[in-house]
């Protein structure tokens, strides 16, 4: 086993747990959690990869990350801010109740 | 080509135009129907004359004159089928009668059905009749006579059951009909086998017409013993012309007749449409008695000519005249005794016909038109003058009250009988019986001929004596039951019980035909032949001696003793000693009872044949009836219940098997829909799940695929 | 494989499976700072020291705090005995462990993956700047773009809304306020609402 598949496989490891919580709990700000930790996995996919390619000096891998760091923190702050609104709504956090688009 | 053989076509045209437009009419117009019909008789007859005369200025020039016209009427294969008119001599003179005729009786109708509430009706038949016949008259081709022909028998239908509210004359119509359709069927079989034989119809064509020599020759080639076809085909056309004419049997529709309205019986039974089988006869007389050596051609010699058709048609016309006028004898309605005499009169003219060729049966036709007619006509008067009374034992006296309809009677059972020298019936029941004696066949028809002339003026006498003589019979029946009487004659319109005589609409058409029942006779004695001559095309001298030729002068000497015996005889039984009352029974029957029951019931002819053919009609009717209603009518019911039963199957499989196939189909769509809608469960995290899912699907399948 | 690289791995996995599965939510927030500080260092092992002291930066000091606000902030009344897995669960793991059995098996058997580390690159920050401002302006300027508009949407989302008149002294609001009066399926929320405040 090389260094790069170690990293490899700690990434899809890690997102496998990401996906696991964000599919199983209840909560939604859990599931925003698994979110979150997706994400890292593939932002250590890429730095992984970077690291071990075959042209490091061009730094793509690393800008591909740090723009990913940014998105991912925009996008928790808005869903966190949907998680707050929906929860004045419905007065839970509840994933489970949140059932309007049944069809 | 003269102008009037070019426009002959309207002389028919004009009354059926009147007809048409007289039965186009919604509201009945008396006046207008008068107008028409008269109208349209007086140009037709204006234009006969016109035909006449031509006729007559081109008469003796070269043969007979002889012009046709025509037009196409059908194309078939390549060739156009022709129909048209014919002027010649023959046409000429029937034009005149029969237009002079039929407008007399007009005029005496406006008259005589002034009562009748169904007038313009009567008047729109009379046109159509006069169309038709005027028609059968100038035909040129057998099949448009035979159109012409049959148009003649449905207005008979139509007129005799004129007042078909009476059972008896709907049964008279029917009967008239149905006889002369048997008639009618033998002379379309005979049309057929001589199209068949000549390949045309058209009588003169130029040479090519089915009466003309070449084409006979050609058609019945005399070593193939074709003459056997053209017997054949004789006979046939015969047959046809014994139905319209009333010979024996087939006569028994022509007294039944009588059903229909007195003018009809004139015109109709008397005057024309009777006289058209002889006219038939006439016409096509080249086939009746073929000229054999012209058909044999130059180059064979005919030893024997063999038999033609006028052999028949002389006994048939010999065996007729008796029979009827023998029946007459015996007949108590003033009608029926002159139905009878017309037919003993009709059977004359084939006598003639069959012994002494085209101008002899001709002559005694337009000599019987002119004095039936009369008779008919004065009949009528005499029934209008005694309120539609129609029994001869229930008038008498009539003299007095009606001397203008007594006097022209008079003069027509005169000319009837055959008074010598000053009647026309004299001489042209002189020229039969004169050709009857030369026969060289047999003398029986000769004979036949003379009993039947004393016949006729026996029951003629008897006749006018009873109605015209003695005492007023009716008012005895009247004093002895008043009430009963007052059913029976209802009261004039000039208040009284008496007979009266008619008025001058109907008197002055008496007249006229009277003077011509005179004056017709002169045109064909032996001194002066001139219808013969006419007819045959040749030029004709005044000459006397001719009367004074032995046989000549013998034969006539013969006739008048016939016709003074009969006449004496009738006044002595009849007239001398007049009956009193209207019941006691008649002197003959009297005398003969036996044989006096016979001839009143008509030999029970129609007995006979009701017994027989009319049983076995229906029979056959019931059969088909039987036919018709099971087995025809069960195929039908069993088309249409495979049908129905079709169609129910069908309705069964469009609704369990189609629409159960459809309504399933959509079932099932909108379950499964309902089903899959279940996946949208709206919670999120099961989506993720599927993402998850589909992304190894996904990985899988690249790799996979890849490899592959 | 370093030992030093072994035990951070084992560090940040032990405390992402933690921070998925505790009760407390506070105690979740608190294991997800640990993992991916676990992972900042994993980033510095692989020489990216710019994109390691950001993660910190970022996740930990940001995305790790907002999620503990928000913990706060939706704190429910449910009894801590409730249940914290979702129905089906036993599906989600399955899924999980499928993917990851690809992830792997994918990682573990392609062919052509570079076996050993290249030389360390410059990663310097004035590189990374030097990039930026060259090569990657037009990224940079629309994450600017980005981030702008998830400021202002965040905050109007998450903004409090006023009640209506009829309630107290709280003033007329917003649409979402109407939504809430005239749609019968929120109707209940909304009553609820009135009841007790957030």
């Amino acid at each position: 086993m090389t260094p790069l598949q170690g990293c490899l496989l700690v990434s899809a490891l890690l997102f496998a747990i990401g996906l696991a919580g964000a599919v199983t709990r209840r909560n939604a700000i859990l599931a925003l959690v698994g979110i979150e930790l997706m994400l890292n996995a593939a932002n250590l996919n890429f730095i992984a990869f970077w690291r071990y390619g075959p042209n490091p000096e061009a730094l793509s891998g690393m800008m591909v990350v740090i723009f990913s760091i940014a998105i991912a923190a925009a996008e928790a702050a808005v869903g966190l801010a949907l998680i707050i609104a929906i929860y004045r709504h419905y007065k839970t956090a509840n994933l489970d109740e949140m059932k309007n688009l049944k069809g | 080509m003269t102008w009037i053989a070019q426009n002959l076509w309207l002389i028919p045209v004009l009354p059926l135009v009147a007809s048409g437009v007289i039965a186009i009419n919604k509201q009945p117009q008396r006046k207008l129907a008068v107008a028409l019909s008269i109208g349209s008789m007086v140009l037709a007859f204006l234009l006969s004359l016109c035909a006449f005369s031509a006729t007559l200025i081109h008469h003796g020039e070269s043969g007979v004159f002889r012009e046709v016209a025509g037009f196409n009427w059908l194309q078939f294969g390549g060739q156009w089928l022709q129909l048209g008119w014919v002027l010649d001599p023959l046409t000429a003179i029937m034009l005149v009668m029969v237009s002079f005729v039929s407008l007399l009786i007009f005029i005496f109708s406006v008259g005589y059905m002034a009562h009748d509430e169904n007038f313009t009706r009567f008047f729109c038949f009379l046109s159509l009749f006069a169309a038709a016949m005027l028609g059968v008259v100038i035909a040129n081709n057998l099949l448009l006579f035979f159109v012409c022909w049959e148009i003649v028998g449905l207005t008979s239908y139509l007129l005799i059951g004129f007042w078909y509210h009476k059972p008896s004359a709907a049964a008279a119509a029917k009967k008239a009909f149905i006889t002369t359709r048997i008639g009618d069927l033998a002379l379309l079989l005979g049309m057929v086998w001589l199209y068949a034989k000549a390949g045309t119809l058209t009588f003169y064509d130029g040479g090519n017409g089915c009466l003309e020599i070449p084409t006979l020759a050609k058609a019945f080639p005399f070593e193939g013993f074709g003459f056997v076809a053209l017997t054949g085909i004789a006979l046939l056309i015969f047959v046809g012309a014994m139905g319209k004419s009333g010979q024996v049997p087939l006569h028994v529709w022509l007294p039944d007749a009588m059903e229909g309205p007195t003018p009809v019986s004139a015109l109709i039974h008397a005057a024309t449409m009777v006289a058209a089988g002889v006219f038939l006869v006439a016409r096509v007389y080249p086939l009746m008695k073929p000229d054999w050596s012209a058909l044999a051609g130059p180059h064979t010699i005919v030893s024997m000519p063999p038999l033609d058709a006028t052999v028949v048609i002389t006994w048939v016309g010999a065996i007729t005249a008796m029979f009827a006028a023998s029946i007459a004898v015996a007949q108590t309605d003033i009608k029926r005794i002159l139905a009878y005499s017309t037919v003993s009169q009709l059977g004359y003219m084939m006598l003639g016909l069959g012994v002494g060729g085209v101008a002899v049966g001709m002559f005694h036709l337009i000599t019987h038109a002119f004095f039936k007619a009369l008779l008919f006509l004065g009949s009528g008067s005499v029934i209008h003058g005694c309120h539609e009374e129609q029994d001869v034992r229930k008038m008498g006296g009539l003299k007095k009250f009606m001397p203008v309809t007594f006097a022209t009677y008079a003069i027509g059972m005169l000319a009837l009988a055959g008074f010598p020298l000053f009647f026309s019936g004299f001489w042209s029941k002189d020229e039969i019986l004169h050709s009857a004696h030369n026969w060289p066949v047999s003398q029986i028809p000769f004979y036949l001929g003379c009993a039947g002339a004393l016949l006729t003026a026996f029951y003629m006498t008897r006749q006018v004596a009873l109605v015209f003589f003695g005492q007023y019979r009716s008012r005895a029946c009247e004093s002895a039951d008043h009430a009963h009487s007052h059913v029976l004659n209802p009261p004039s319109h000039d208040g009284g019980y008496e007979p009266h005589e008619s008025p001058a609409v109907m008197t002055v058409p008496l007249v006229i035909l009277a003077v011509f029942a005179i004056l017709l006779g002169f045109v064909g004695t032996p001194a002066w032949p001139w219808f013969d001559g006419f007819l045959k095309g040749e030029p004709v001298q005044f000459n006397f001696s001719k009367l004074t030729e032995g046989g000549t002068l013998g034969l006539m000497l013969a006739s008048a003793g016939i016709v003074f015996t009969g006449l004496g005889l009738g006044w002595w039984l009849y007239g001398k000693r007049q009956r009193k009352t209207v019941e006691e029974p008649d002197v003959l029957q009297v005398a003969q009872p036996a044989i006096f029951r016979l001839l009143e019931n008509k030999y029970f002819v129609d007995e006979f044949y009701d017994a027989t053919v009319v049983r076995f009609n229906a029979w056959a009717a019931r059969i088909c009836n039987f036919l018709d209603r099971w087995i025809w009518g069960g195929v039908v019911l069993l088309v249409t219940w495979m049908t129905l039963g079709l169609s129910r199957l069908y309705r069964f499989t469009d609704e369990f098997v189609v629409d159960l196939g459809f309504d399933t189909g959509c079932e099932t769509l909108r379950e499964g829909g309902d089903e899959i809608s279940k996946w949208h469960t709206g919670r999120v995290q099961t989506y993720l799940r599927v993402i998850g899912v589909a992304l190894v699907v996904l990985v899988l399948f690249l790799v996979w695929g890849r490899k592959a | 494989m370093s030992p030093a690289f072994l035990i951070i791995a084992i560090v940040t996995l032990f405390a992402a499976a933690a921070a998925m599965s505790l009760r407390n939510l506070v105690h979740c927030a608190l294991s997800l700072v640990v993992a991916l500080a676990g992972l900042a260092a994993l980033y510095l092992q692989l020489d990216a020291q710019f994109v390691g002291f950001a993660q910190i930066l970022v996740y930990v000091g940001a995305v790790a705090i907002l999620i503990v606000f928000a913990v706060l902030l939706t704190r429910s009344d449910a009894t801590p005995n409730q249940a914290i897995l979702a129905p089906g669960w036993i599906a989600g793991i399955a899924v999980s462990a499928g993917v990851f059995a690809t992830l792997g098996w994918a990682a573990l058997n392609s062919p052509g993956l570079p076996k050993q580390m290249p030389p360390a690159p410059e990663a310097t920050v004035k590189n990374i700047g030097d990039l930026l401002m060259t090569r990657y302006v037009l990224p940079l300027e629309v994450i600017g773009l980005l981030l702008t508009a998830a400021l202002i949407g965040a905050v109007i989302i998450a903004m409090k809304e006023e009640t209506p008149k009829s309630g107290g002294s709280r003033r007329e609001s917003a649409p979402s306020e109407k939504l809430e009066r005239t749609d019968p399926a929120l109707r209940d929320c909304y009553e609820a609402k009135k009841g007790g405040g957030v």
